[in-house]
């Protein structure tokens, strides 16, 4: 009997070691544009392991949002920032470390309860997503699930989605202008 | 006027703004068949402006996309999208029901125009507000200086 083995899990590991070692040197790292960089490398990396997982919608918004903009925006805030500030206390290291390790024991702790990667009967697969699957071909006609889920079975979500990013926006530009009309007025 | 340090990045951008351009607008009329849609397609573009601002400074960037008219796009586009959902229920139909948006129903008319509608809408805002955000930062943060390059 021939044992088929997914190498791709392979990959996978990889990926996760690559992921930890760069936030590792994120945490580490004491110079900021060296950090802000590394953050656009880690989201650049979790954008490759999506695409292993088969996930390419959400690597591709991962790879422009989290490795483009946000490493501008992060360059940005960067600058304003200061350079230097006070040595933060040890026993504050300790908390912060008891946090990460309870909030890491839970999840380890609810791992158990998860399907196994690419179960055909876990609950993301077997219900309303294969419905998807088999009825967009007769309800829109268009090929990429993906679309027609997102745009025409839960428009209403993605709707949502388009004003969380407009009040960003519009926070943004009444909290801190966007620097165009104002200074015109002044000349 | 004195040779730019930065000649190179110069030159590579102005070659590649166009390039970005035009595989923004790839990703979001290929959505139905590819990988993509309005979020990524409006980030992309966005990314283009944010690029052109990074070289030629954020006053050039502001003349090619005057933030007035970055205001009005992001509003624009989440009007589109909902004036999508108000239109099919004046026309009879639920919110952002697109079957009734054409008579068409063998073919699925309706639903390709809604999707694509709103497909615009996305891209429209998320466009917009990406670089008004970089504006307002821009507009706080003194040029990068030579050191932090």
């Amino acid at each position: 009997m021939i044992q088929t083995v997914d190498l791709t899990q392979y990959f996978d590991y990889v990926f996760m070691a690559m992921l930890l070692s760069v936030g590792i040197a994120v945490v580490r790292l004491r110079s900021l544009f060296a950090a802000v960089m590394l953050t656009g490398v880690y989201s650049l990396l979790s954008a490759v392991w999506f695409v292993s997982l088969d996930a390419v919608d959400v690597a591709f918004t991962e790879a422009a949002v989290g490795a483009g903009i946000s490493t501008v925006l992060l360059l940005g805030a960067m600058l304003l920032t200061s350079r230097e500030c006070n040595p933060v206390p040890a026993s504050r290291h300790w908390a912060a470390l008891a946090v990460v390790v309870v909030a890491g024991a839970l999840l380890f702790y609810a791992l158990g309860d998860m399907p196994v990667y690419g179960d055909p009967n876990s609950p993301a697969n077997a219900y309303v997503g294969m419905e998807y699957m088999t009825m967009t071909v007769d309800d829109i006609a268009i090929p990429n699930v993906v679309t027609a889920v997102l745009s025409s079975y839960r428009g209403f979500d993605t709707m949502g989605e388009v004003f969380v990013v407009f009040a960003a926006g519009l926070g943004v530009a009444l909290l801190l202008g966007l620097g165009g009309a104002a200074g015109k007025r002044e000349d | 006027m004195t040779m730019s340090p930065h000649v190179i990045l110069r030159v590579v951008s102005k070659v590649l703004i166009p390039f970005i351009v035009v595989f923004g607008f790839y990703v979001h009329f290929h959505g139905e068949y590819s990988p993509g849609g309005g979020f990524q397609a409006g980030v992309i573009l966005a990314s283009a402006v944010i690029l052109y601002a990074l070289i030629f400074g954020v006053d050039a960037a502001r003349r090619a996309v005057p933030p007035a008219v970055v205001r009005v796009g992001f509003a624009l586009g989440a009007m589109l999208y909902a004036g999508v959902g108000f239109a099919t229920l004046l026309l009879g139909g639920d919110f952002l029901d697109y079957d009734v948006l054409h008579p068409d129903l063998s073919h699925h008319t309706g639903q390709h125009m809604g999707i694509i509608l709103i497909e615009i809408g996305v891209l429209v805002t998320v466009t917009c507000v990406m670089i008004a955000i970089f504006y307002a930062f821009a507009g706080r943060t003194p040029e990068i200086s030579e050191e932090d390059w």
